[in-house]
C-alpha cells in the first residue's frame, strides 16, 4: 500500500496528549518533562482556572523560549497563592512588584535584557507579564497601554476570571453583565452587574495595532499553546487574554472549571480569536453551539436569574450579546449556521 | 574638565559617565532637561549600551526601573513633585525589593495649588520610603552625588534619590568640573547585583511576607541604611582621592566649632545662609551652619556632635509638616534630645518663595536676641492670610482659597472673567 | 546568589507545602467494562484489541483478539456484531465498525500467515470434542492452548459445521473458513472427519477421553404442516444450503418462494437469486417484527428480492401456492383475515428454524433435555459429569458468535474440572456507559463504510458481497474507538490538574496520583474522556 497520511486520531486534537501523534506534534502539557513552571504546593483553590491557565501558558512560553524566560506578575490571586513566604511555586525567574505596574516592570526587564544581550552578558531571554483581569483591565491598564503603544518586546497574559477574586469577589471592568459580585449585588429590576459597562481589553489591544492579540480559554489547550507559541515567535508587544473560570467567585463546582470555559466559548459568550496588527486573522469556531443558559445555570453568580421568577429578559439580553459575538467574530462555520 | 553649563546638563553628563543601562523618562518640570540631555546622549551614541525609554507616567517610570534593575541593569530615572507622588507606590516597592535605582528629584512643591517652583516637600514626602536621600548644595555637588549615588546604591542594594533644588540648581548655569570617564570608571565598578532575574539561576522576587517575617524584613531595611551611614563618609573619602574634591558625606559644617547659633539646612539655600553667616561673623556674631547632605539615613550622631556646644539651633527648611511644623527639624530635634538648646523651626521658600539675605539677617538676629518663636513662616504675608481666614469665617461659600488670595495680592494670572 | 531575606525565594520551593491535606475526596484510576466487551457473546476484549490496532500494531491486536476468539476473519464476516449496537460512539455519530476492523485483522493474519500461539506445556489430559462447528472448534482451540490433547469428531466431511452448511459463500468465502479452521488444526488438534458419534459414553470410553464437549449443532430443518399436493416441491432451508456445498446444485426452478423471516430465509433467497431464480419471501408479520437483521434484509432488497409481508402459506401445489393475508392484532400478533390469493411458485423453501439431533446422548444418565436442547449448568456441564455441551444444542441464541463463546467458556470450565477445581470468572467491572464519558474530546468521525460489491455483480455471482477495509480505513475505524472505561493515555488528567498532582509514568504505564498535592478538585474525573477515573470519599 502506498503511503497515506492518517489525519484523524482517536481523539483529534481535543485531548491534552495523544499517544498516536509524533512527539513533535504533541502538546507541551503532554510532555513528561514539561517545565511545571508553576509547581505543586501552591495555595490556589481547588479547581483553580488561573493556576491551570498560568501553567499552560508559561510552560508553553518556556518551551518556545527554550527555558530562557522571565516573568513579571501583578498582585492578585496568582501572586498570592504562588509566592507566600517562605515558599514559591515558580520555577522560573519571576518578580512581583505591584498591582498596577506589571506591564511596565516587564518593559524594564525587556530593556535590561536588550542591553545585556548586546553587551554579551545575557542570551536571548524573553519576557512575559501576567496578571488577573483587575490588574490588567483596571489598575494596570495605563501601564499596559503604554507597553503596547511603545511596542515593547513583552508578551502580556491576562488571566480573566471576571472580578477581584483575591479580595473577596468584587466587580472589575471585566465582570460580565448580570453577574453577582460582592459589589454588584443582585437587587432591583436589573440584578447583578450592569449591562453596557465594562471593557473588552483584547479589542483595545487591537486598537493599539500591536503585532499580536489573542483570546483563549483553559478548555482549549492546543489552541492556547498554539497562541502562546505563536506570540513567542513574534517580537514587540503581544497580548493574550485567557478566560480562567474561578470556582470560588463564580460559585461553581471545582470540577466544572474546564467545562465552564468550554461553555463560555461554545455559547459565544467569550469569543476565541486571534488578531495580527489590529485585524482579526482567525477564530476558534464553536463546535457544539449551546444556549447561554447552559453556561449560566452552572454558576451561583447567575443564580438570581433562575429563581422562582426567571429573569427571562436578562437571559435574553445575555443571549443577544453572545449572538452578537458569534456574528462579529464569525464563530460559527457557515454550514453550522 | 571645567565647563560652564546648566545644572541639569551637568547631572546628565554625570549620569552618562556612570554607564547607565536603562533610563526611563517622563517629563515633569523642573527635571526635564536632565532626561532630555540623556536622551540626546543615548541617541548620539555618546552613551552606549543604554535603553532610553519614554514611559507614559512616573508610575511607569519607576516600574520600568524596577524591572530593569531587578534584571541586573544599572538604572536611572528622574522626577519631581507630583511625579514622585504618582510613582509613590513604586518608590516604596523599589526599596522594599532592594533595587539600587538612582533617581534625581528636582525638588519642587506639591499641589494643590499646583506650583512648579522649588521646595523640598516632594522628596521629604518619601522620607520613610526606604530610599537613601542625598541633598546637593551646588551644581558641582549634584554632579558628584550622582556618581556617588550609584556606588552607594549598588554597595548596599538600596535605591538612592539625589535631590537638587528645582530651577535654582537644575536651571542655573554654573562652572562645574566634569570628571573623565577614566575617573568615573576607576570609582564605579560595573554593577554586580545581589539578586537578579536570570534564567540560569531562577528566583522568585517579591514574595508575600506575613507577620512571621515582615518585621525582620523591615528591620533589615533599616539595618541597610545604618550600613549606608557608615559607608557614606568612606565613599566620600574615596571620591576625594580620585576626583580631588570634597563631595557627599553625611553633613557639612561651616563655622560651627565655636558657634552659639547654628543654622541647619539642606540644599542650595546653604549658599545664601553661608553668605549671611559670613556677614554676621564679621559683625561678631558666633554663628555657623550645618548642612545636611544625607537626609536618609539621617546622621543623628554627626548632627548631635555638631550642635552640642551651641546655644541655639535654627532649622531652616523648605518643607512643612502640616499640623506640626517642620519635617527636617523633627529629626534635628531628635539628634538634640537631652541637649539644653533653644530649637527653632523656620519654614521658608515654599513653592519657590525667594529667601533673601535680608530676611535671613533679620531672622538670625531675632533668634540671637531670643525673640524667635519655635515655629516661624519666613516672610509670610499675614494680611493675605488674615483676610482669607476672615472670609472663610464669615462666608460659607468663600470660594477657592488660592484663587482668592491671588486676587488679594494682585497677581492677575489666575483672574477669572 | 545570596538572596535577600524573605522577599526572594528559591524556585519551586512550594513542594514543601503538601496541599493534599485539603482533600475531602480523592480521585482513583479504575477500569470500567466497555459495553462492547460486555455485549460480545464470544467474550472478546474488543476495546483491548482496538487499542493495539489504533497504533497500527495489527499483529498485537490480532494476538489480543485471538486470546478469546480464534476466528477473526470468519467473525469479521458473519458475526451480527451486537457489540456495535451498544457502542457508546453510536451516541456521538455512528458506532465503531468493530466487525470490519476484526475482519481486517483476520484477513491480515491470513495474508501474512500469523500462527496461533501453541501451548507452553502439556497437561496429559484427553478431551473429546464432538462437532467441528464454531463452538466445537473454538473449544478445541482453547483446550489445546490450555495444554490438553484434543480430538474432534465430526460427522460431516469437512470442518466448519454450520459456518459451512448454513452460511452462503457470498457471506463467507470458503478459503477463509478453511484457513481459520486449519490454523486450529495446526496447533495439534486431531480431527476425525466423517465420524458420527452414536453413543457418547462408548466413544469416550473407547478413546480414553477425560472429558467431552458436545457441539453438534442444529442441522434438522423444521417442517410446517402445510397441505401440499404430491407434485409440490418443498425443501427445507438448511438442506438447501447444505446442498449448495456439494457438487450437484439443487434444482429450484425460476419462481422460488422462501417461507420465513429469519436470517436463514434471507440467506436462501439471496442464494436463489444468485442461481438465477426470482425469489419471493413470504413472512407472516411485518418487517419491523422479522427476526432477520435489518442490514441483511436491506441488502436483500437492494438485490431485488421481493417480500410478501403479513402472509401465511395455506396450500402448496406443483406450480402455485395459496396465501392467506394476515393482520396484526392489538398485541402485534398476526391473525388470519380469511382473505386468500394464489401465487405462482416452482418451489417452496421452508426457513422455519432447525432442530438438534440428540441421538448420541441416548442412554446417558443425568441428562435433561427440554424443547429439543440439552440443559447445562453455568459451567456448561450437562447433568452428566465430564460431559459439557454448547452451541446450538443448548438453550441460547443460535449464532456463530454465541457458539464460539460457548467453546471458550466450556474450555475454561473443562480445564478447571480436569484439575478438580472450579473456574470462577473474574468479577465484571462496572460498565462504562455513555454517562461516564466526556464525549467532548472525541473528534467527529463518521463510520467508514465498507465498500459494497456492485449490485449487478452480487445478484448473479457468489462473490463476497461486503469487501474489507484497506489498511488506512481500518486504522481510521480503529481510532474511532472511545476506549470506554479504559485509560488510553490521552494525558488529559496529567494536563488538566491545576496542582500537577498527576504523575505520568510513560508509554503504556498510565498515570499515578500524587496525593501529597492533589486537592481533590475532581477536574481529572470530569475531563477524563473515557471514564477511567472516579472520586472516592476520603476517610476523615
Amino acid at each position: 500500500m502506498s503511503f497515506q497520511p492518517v489525519h484523524f486520531y482517536q481523539t483529534g486534537t481535543f485531548t491534552v496528549g495523544n499517544r498516536l501523534l509524533e512527539p513533535s506534534e504533541r502538546s507541551v502539557q503532554a510532555n513528561i518533562q514539561r517545565t511545571n513552571s508553576l509547581n505543586s504546593g501552591h495555595r490556589a483553590c481547588q479547581g483553580c482556572g488561573e493556576a491551570l491557565g498560568a501553567r499552560y501558558a508559561i510552560d508553553a512560553a518556556m518551551n518556545a523560549a527554550r527555558g530562557r524566560l522571565i516573568a513579571a506578575n501583578a498582585t492578585g490571586c496568582l501572586e498570592v497563592f504562588s509566592t507566600p513566604y517562605p515558599e514559591t511555586s515558580w520555577q522560573i525567574p519571576w518578580i512581583h512588584s505591584l498591582f498596577g505596574n506589571t506591564a511596565a516592570v516587564a518593559t524594564g526587564i525587556a530593556a535590561a535584557i536588550k542591553v545585556k544581550k548586546h553587551k554579551g552578558e545575557m542570551g536571548d531571554v524573553r519576557v512575559v507579564a501576567q496578571g488577573g483581569d483587575g490588574g490588567t483591565t483596571d489598575i494596570g491598564f495605563g501601564c499596559l497601554s503604554g507597553m503596547f503603544e511603545r511596542n515593547d518586546d513583552v508578551l502580556y497574559i491576562c488571566y480573566d476570571n471576571g472580578g477581584y477574586m483575591n479580595t473577596g469577589v468584587q466587580r472589575s471592568s471585566a465582570t460580565p453583565p448580570a453577574a453577582r459580585t460582592a459589589t454588584t449585588m443582585p437587587v432591583g429590576p436589573e440584578p447583578g452587574n450592569q449591562f453596557g459597562q465594562g471593557k473588552f481589553v483584547p479589542a483595545i489591544a487591537m486598537a493599539h495595532e500591536i503585532p499580536y492579540v489573542a483570546t483563549a480559554t483553559v478548555a482549549d489547550l492546543r489552541d492556547l499553546e498554539y497562541k502562546v507559541t505563536k506570540a513567542m515567535g513574534i517580537r514587540g508587544a503581544r497580548y493574550i487574554h485567557i478566560l480562567v473560570p474561578c470556582p470560588l467567585g463564580w460559585g461553581a463546582a471545582s470540577e466544572d472549571t474546564i467545562l465552564l470555559a468550554r461553555l463560555a466559548k461554545e455559547t459565544g459568550i467569550f469569543p476565541v480569536f486571534e488578531a495580527e496588527n489590529g485585524e482579526v486573522t482567525g477564530t476558534l469556531k464553536i463546535r457544539r453551539k449551546q444556549p447561554v443558559e447552559a453556561y449560566l445555570q452552572r454558576q451561583k453568580r447567575y443564580a438570581h436569574l433562575f429563581g422562582k421568577k426567571p429573569a427571562v429578559e436578562t437571559i435574553a439580553r445575555l443571549q443577544a450579546a453572545a449572538d452578537k459575538n458569534i456574528r462579529k467574530y464569525g464563530l460559527l462555520d457557515q454550514e453550522a449556521n | 574638565m571645567l565647563k560652564q553649563t546648566e545644572g541639569s546638563h551637568a547631572v546628565a553628563e554625570a549620569v552618562g559617565l556612570c554607564r547607565p543601562e536603562v533610563i526611563c523618562a517622563y517629563p515633569i518640570s523642573p527635571q526635564t532637561h536632565i532626561v532630555e540631555g540623556l536622551g540626546e546622549m543615548v541617541k548620539s551614541g555618546e552613551v552606549t549600551d543604554c535603553e532610553f525609554i519614554n514611559v507614559e507616567s512616573e508610575f511607569a517610570a519607576m516600574s520600568v526601573a524596577i524591572g530593569s534593575s531587578a534584571t541586573g541593569a544599572r538604572t536611572y530615572t528622574a522626577t519631581a513633585s507630583q511625579g514622585i507622588l504618582f510613582m509613590c507606590e513604586a518608590v516604596y516597592n523599589a526599596s522594599g525589593l532592594g533595587l539600587p535605582i538612582v533617581m534625581t528629584v528636582a525638588n519642587r512643591a506639591i499641589g494643590a495649588p499646583i506650583n512648579i517652583w522649588n521646595d523640598h516637600t516632594d522628596a521629604l514626602s518619601q522620607r520613610d520610603s526606604g530610599w537613601i536621600q542625598l541633598f546637593a548644595e551646588t551644581n558641582q555637588e549634584a554632579l558628584d552625588l550622582h556618581i556617588l549615588a550609584f556606588k552607594l546604591a549598588e554597595e548596599v542594594s538600596l535605591p538612592v534619590m539625589v535631590c537638587m533644588d528645582g530651577f535654582i540648581l537644575t536651571h542655573a548655569y554654573e562652572r562645574v568640573d566634569v570628571p573623565t570617564q577614566e575617573q568615573v570608571d576607576a570609582f564605579l565598578p560595573p554593577y554586580e547585583p545581589r539578586q537578579a532575574l536570570d534564567p540560569t539561576d531562577p528566583v522568585s522576587i517579591g514574595a508575600m511576607v506575613g507577620p512571621e517575617a515582615f518585621s525582620e524584613v523591615r528591620y533589615l531595611a533599616h539595618a541597610k541604611q545604618m550600613q549606608a551611614l557608615e559607608l557614606i563618609p568612606k565613599l566620600a573619602a574615596q571620591f576625594k582621592t580620585i576626583f580631588g574634591r570634597d563631595s557627599g558625606g553625611l553633613t557639612h559644617s561651616y563655622l560651627t566649632d565655636d558657634a552659639e547659633t547654628i543654622v541647619v539646612a539642606m540644599g542650595s539655600i546653604l549658599g545664601t545662609i553661608k553668605d549671611v553667616v559670613d556677614e554676621m561673623r564679621q559683625a561678631g556674631e558666633k554663628i555657623g551652619v550645618l548642612g545636611i547632605s544625607s537626609y536618609r539615613p539621617f546622621p543623628l550622631d554627626n548632627v548631635r556632635a555638631a550642635l552640642q556646644n551651641a546655644k541655639r539651633v535654627v532649622v531652616l527648611e523648605k518643607s512643612l509638616a502640616v499640623g506640626i511644623g517642620g519635617v527636617v527639624s523633627t529629626d534635628v530635634r531628635m539628634a538634640m534630645s537631652g541637649l539644653q538648646l533653644e530649637g527653632h523651626t523656620v519654614v521658608a521658600g515654599l513653592g519657590g518663595r525667594a529667601i533673601t539675605m535680608k530676611s535671613l539677617h533679620a531672622l538670625f538676629a531675632k533668634a540671637i536676641r531670643g525673640e524667635l518663636e519655635r515655629l516661624t513662616f519666613l516672610d509670610l504675608d499675614w494680611d493675605v492670610v488674615n483676610k482669607q481666614l476672615e472670609r472663610e469665617r464669615t462666608t460659607r461659600r468663600s470660594g477657592p482659597a488660592a484663587e482668592s488670595m491671588l486676587r488679594d495680592v494682585g497677581v492677575v494670572a489666575a483672574r477669572i472673567g | 546568589m545570596e538572596k535577600p531575606f524573605a522577599i526572594t525565594l528559591d524556585p519551586g520551593s512550594s513542594l514543601a507545602n503538601h496541599t493534599g491535606s485539603w482533600r475531602t475526596s480523592r480521585p482513583v484510576y479504575i477500569d470500567r467494562l466497555p459495553p462492547c466487551n460486555k455485549q460480545c457473546p464470544a467474550g472478546e476484549d474488543i476495546q483491548g484489541w482496538l487499542f493495539h490496532a489504533e497504533s497500527g500494531d495489527y499483529e498485537s491486536a490480532w494476538r489480543h483478539l485471538t486470546r478469546d476468539n480464534p476466528f477473526p476473519a470468519i467473525m469479521g464476516r458473519v458475526c451480527y456484531h451486537s457489540c456495535e449496537g451498544v457502542c457508546n460512539r453510536g451516541q456521538i455519530d455512528a458506532p465503531v465498525g468493530i466487525n470490519s476492523v476484526e475482519r481486517f485483522l483476520g484477513d491480515e493474519a491470513l495474508k501474512l500467515g500469523w500462527k496461533l500461539t501453541p501451548p507452553s506445556s502439556e497437561s496429559g489430559k484427553n478431551v473429546l470434542v464432538v462437532g467441528a462447528g464454531p463452538s466445537g472448534m473454538s473449544a478445541a482451540y482453547h483446550l489445546r492452548r490450555l495444554g490438553h490433547s484434543v480430538t474432534v469428531f465430526e460427522a460431516g466431511p469437512m470442518l466448519g459445521g454450520m459456518m459451512r452448511f448454513g452460511i452462503p459463500k457470498y457471506r463467507l468465502p470458503r478459503d477463509v473458513l478453511e484457513a481459520e479452521m486449519q490454523r486450529v488444526v495446526d496447533l495439534g488438534v486431531k480431527v476425525n472427519l466423517n465420524t458420527k458419534v452414536d453413543n457418547i459414553l462408548n466413544t469416550m470410553q473407547d478413546g480414553k477421553f477425560d472429558a467431552a464437549f458436545l457441539a453438534v449443532g442444529a442441522h434438522i430443518g423444521k417442517r410446517a404442516r402445510i397441505p401440499a399436493g404430491d407434485a409440490a416441491k418443498i425443501v427445507d432451508a438448511i438442506s438447501l444450503l447444505r446442498s449448495m456445498e456439494g457438487e450437484e446444485k439443487p434444482m429450484l426452478g425460476r419462481r422460488v418462494v422462501v417461507y420465513g423471516g429469519g436470517n436463514t430465509a434471507i440467506d436462501v433467497a439471496r442464494t436463489a437469486k444468485r442461481m438465477g431464480a426470482e425469489p419471493l419471501i413470504v413472512y407472516r408479520r411485518t418487517r419491523d417484527k422479522m427476526p432477520a437483521h435489518d442490514f441483511e434484509m436491506e441488502e436483500a432488497i437492494q438485490e431485488g428480492i421481493m417480500v410478501k409481508w403479513l402472509s401465511t402459506i395455506t396450500q402448496a401445489e406443483e406450480s402455485s401456492l395459496t396465501i392467506e393475508k394476515m393482520a396484526l392484532d392489538d398485541k402485534g400478533f398476526p391473525q388470519p383475515t380469511g382473505e386468500f390469493e394464489t401465487i405462482e411458485a416452482d418451489s417452496l423453501v421452508l426457513a422455519l428454524g432447525q432442530d438438534v439431533d440428540l441421538g448420541l446422548l441416548d442412554g446417558v444418565p443425568g441428562l435433561e433435555v427440554t424443547d429439543g436442547v440439552v440443559k447445562v449448568a453455568p459451567n456448561m456441564m450437562t447433568g452428566h459429569p465430564g460431559i459439557f455441551a454448547g452451541g446450538d444444542m443448548v438453550p441460547a441464541e443460535r449464532n456463530v458468535t454465541v457458539g464460539i463463546g460457548h467453546g471458550k467458556q466450556a474450555a475454561r470450565h473443562i480445564d478447571a474440572w480436569l484439575r478438580g477445581e472450579e473456574h470462577v470468572p473474574a468479577p465484571q467491572h462496572e460498565v462504562a456507559n455513555f454517562e461516564k464519558l466526556n464525549p467532548w474530546y472525541y473528534a467527529d468521525a463518521p463510520k467508514t463504510v465498507r465498500p459494497m460489491l456492485d449490485i449487478i455483480r452480487r445478484q448473479s455471482t457468489f462473490d463476497e458481497v461486503q469487501g474489507g477495509l484497506d489498511e488506512s480505513t481500518a486504522l481510521f475505524e480503529a481510532r474511532r474507538c472511545l476506549s470506554c472505561g479504559n485509560c488510553f493515555e490521552c494525558d488529559n488528567c496529567y494536563g488538566v490538574c491545576p496542582d500537577n498532582a498527576v504523575i505520568k509514568l510513560g508509554p503504556g504505564k498510565r498515570f499515578e496520583f500524587n496525593y501529597d498535592y492533589c486537592k481533590g478538585c475532581g477536574m481529572c474525573v470530569a475531563e477524563c474522556p473515557c471514564g477511567a477515573i472516579k472520586m472516592e470519599a476520603e476517610e476523615i
